[in-house]
């Protein structure tokens, strides 16, 4: 029998998890990943590779270690060397003696027959090709209402009366969504999910700064690769805006011509003509929109040695001068001390308050 | 006599500041932190309280740097800020037009532009300490020569060596190779200011619009050989504020005499806290999967100060 494991990307896995489920396998969740998790990619990958890389082969190990003998993960195309990961990792696994299968699907309209053939060895229960139509379409409900709810905790955390009551909330709802199997318990899970979160006592007029975070899809998907940088900016009295959602990734990267992807490279033309890899040209894009919407600030995430955001972070000293928006640039690795980066933010957002307050200083109309 | 107390435990100083209410620095002290932030600051205080005049009254405490959290519960601070707001604030209060802060420590560096008495921009070392404070100090020992002489020596170099600066492995050895192909050590330790100057401005200083008035400050700005090297650099004056090795206690003092104007009553325990035993311990906590490792602050075996849990649950918030 298929035990079916997955990397660990935010709450992605919920969805997944009942995905993998409705086709007949067992699933092994990944944990959070966790210092042993890094402890074990670092041991065993190459040095120069990038965080993400590290975790993955962290959290495949530590799944393998819990019985996985599945690992399901994408692909990708393009100049960012993450598009070879999943084929080093199964490399690197095979050496160290363990036996798995590993199914890495590509963009599906670009390989159609190589789709169905990994859909097919995934479908352990039989079912039609109609039937995982559906799950499919239902573990996209699910996932939508996970992101719709994550959304939600950014707006209400900065705001909230007692610290910490939105984080632990939040925890709690996403274990409701995880109960939930149908479409009905998956609508009614999320509006109690909603609800819950719109009950918590907020301070109406706390000034709130609005941030935008942009960057690499891993670090910026898995709170334990980005020292929950949500939470801490959410606690600062910030709300975070994140330019990527799973949901959203996954629209613009089966439809070029999705009107998100088609504004952020429009944005970010004059500066990054073409695809640099990884999200180097969005990073670009979507902080030229956050500072057309005036947003105060823009934090980048990213990998160590992520040539894509590399390039981005240079290009962002420019963009940043323009138009007149501060951007502050995390490369992200094992270390795990929080007060450097705890430091840099709090500064961070002492410096957008007082531009917003000199601000508010010169047109007081818009206190009143 | 009202003064306000300023403390900054860095990696490598512990830097105690005492300034009355008319901006008059009457204690600053420097102080290696070696590794024990609590014997450096108890040892510290006790030197702060010895020389200061009976009457005096410390009616707020900031703290700053690294290790702000832990001298903030062992002194019950009134204010607690970040190294880069408080370095901001002190070199406001110096050179109230100052427009650039340069500032090296032991093991950050970091560049504050401020227009209008207000920092618009700042940038800090992200992911290596090259070019800090404590390089320099290796080097110093390595090459036998102390750090008070470094930088004059530097100012004797009469030709150019080119030392590699984005990295103290790849410049530790491009020193030792430019030695034994014998050149001149003050050639070598110039060209080892020029480096780490180049690696400042092409790392934190990158594209930011640096002018003058420029403020250098942190235990580096005592050396001359860099101060000249970012002259030639910038191709303007950089000017070292007297206190510019204890600027992160100033701030920190200042932060706290802006803190208690408005109103209320310090929390300040008292110059006593030299006598009490303070203790840290720390411990794996294994309730999810995260094992955050908690950290306790001891006063006299009664818990003041707890932290390094991500979801709070062992926070101890007595500030």
């Amino acid at each position: 029998m298929l035990k079916v494991t997955f990397p660990r990307m935010g709450h992605s896995y919920i969805a997944f998890k009942m995905l993998m489920e409705e086709m007949g396998n067992e699933v092994v969740v990944p944990p959070r990943p966790s210092k042993r998790t890094l402890d074990l990619g670092v041991q065993h990958a190459p040095e120069f590779a990038c965080l993400p890389f590290k975790i993955l082969l962290g959290t495949y190990l530590e799944t393998i270690e819990m019985g996985a003998n599945t690992l399901v993960t994408s692909g990708g195309h393009g100049p960012c060397r993450a598009g070879l990961y999943a084929q080093v990792h199964h490399r690197i696994i095979q050496d160290l003696g363990h036996k798995v299968n590993m199914v890495c699907f590509e963009a599906p309209l670009r390989h159609p027959i190589d789709f169905l053939k990994k859909v097919n060895f995934l479908n352990s229960a039989r079912l039609s090709y109609r039937a995982v139509y559906q799950a499919i379409k239902k573990g996209w409900h699910k996932l939508k209402a996970l992101d719709n709810v994550e959304r939600l905790t950014h707006k209400i955390r900065p705001r909230e009366l007692v610290a910490g009551a939105t984080s632990k909330v939040y925890r709690q709802v996403q274990l409701w969504l995880d109960q939930a199997k149908t479409y009905q318990e998956i609508d009614e899970a999320y509006h109690e999910s909603v609800k819950a979160l719109n009950n918590i006592p907020q301070d109406p007029d706390r000034m709130i700064l609005k941030v935008g975070i942009i960057g690499e899809i891993y670090v910026l998907l898995e709170p334990a690769s980005n020292q929950e940088i949500e939470e801490v900016l959410g606690n600062l009295g910030v709300e975070v805006e994140r330019s990527i959602f799973l949901t959203g990734w996954t629209r613009d990267n089966l439809n070029k011509n999705s009107k998100d992807l088609v504004t952020c490279h429009e944005a970010a033309k004059s500066w990054i003509p073409v695809a640099i890899g990884g999200h180097g040209q969005d990073s670009v894009g979507h902080t030229v929109l956050y500072a057309q919407q005036g947003f105060d600030g823009v934090v980048q995430l990213a990998p160590f040695t992520c040539i894509p955001e590399i390039v981005s972070k240079t290009v962002l000293t420019r963009v940043s001068r323009k138009y007149n928006i501060p951007v502050l640039t995390f490369f992200l690795d094992e270390q795990t001390g929080k007060a450097g980066m705890a430091t840099r933010l709090e500064a961070f957002v002492d410096l957008l308050r007082r531009k917003k307050l000199a601000r508010l200083d010169t047109h007081p109309a818009v206190t009143s | 006599m009202k003064a306000y107390l300023g403390i900054d435990v860095g990696s490598v100083s512990t830097n105690i500041v005492i300034v009355t209410e008319d901006n008059e620095v009457i204690t600053s002290l420097y102080l290696r932190t070696r590794g024990r932030p609590i014997e450096a600051l108890q040892a510290g205080l006790k030197e702060a309280a010895a020389g200061i005049p009976s009457d005096l009254q410390i009616a707020g405490v900031g703290t700053t740097g690294s290790g702000r959290f832990l001298a903030g519960v062992m002194v019950g601070a009134d204010v607690i800020k970040n190294e880069i707001t408080a370095h901001a604030v002190a070199a406001s209060l110096v050179q109230p037009n100052v427009q650039t802060v340069l500032e090296i420590g032991g093991q950050d560096s970091k560049i504050i532009i401020l227009r209008n008495g207000v920092v618009t921009d700042f940038a800090m070392n992200t992911v290596c300490a090259a070019g800090t404070g404590s390089f320099l100090d290796q080097q110093a020992a390595r090459l036998g020569i102390p750090i008070q002489e470094f930088g004059r020596l530097a100012l004797k170099s009469t030709s150019s060596v080119r030392i590699a600066g984005r990295c103290t492995v790849f410049a530790e050895s491009d020193m030792i190779h430019k030695q034994q192909m014998g050149h001149r050590v003050e050639d070598i330790i110039n060209g080892l200011c020029e480096a780490l100057v180049r690696n400042y401005l092409n790392n934190v200083g990158k594209g930011k619009e640096i002018l003058p008035p420029i403020l250098f400050q942190g235990g580096v700005a005592a050396n001359e050989g860099i101060k000249a090297a970012f002259e030639r650099a910038l191709g303007f004056d950089v000017q070292i504020p007297r206190y510019y090795n204890v600027m992160g206690a100033l701030g920190a003092a200042q932060l706290a005499k802006e803190e208690m104007s408005r109103g209320g009553k310090t929390r300040f325990k008292g110059f006593d806290v030299t006598s009490l035993s303070y203790k840290t311990r720390s411990f794996e906590c294994n309730s999810c999967s995260n094992l955050c490792e908690i950290v306790e602050v001891l006063e006299n075996e009664a818990i003041i100060g707890r932290w390094g849990s991500r979801c709070g649950k062992w926070d101890i918030a007595d500030l």
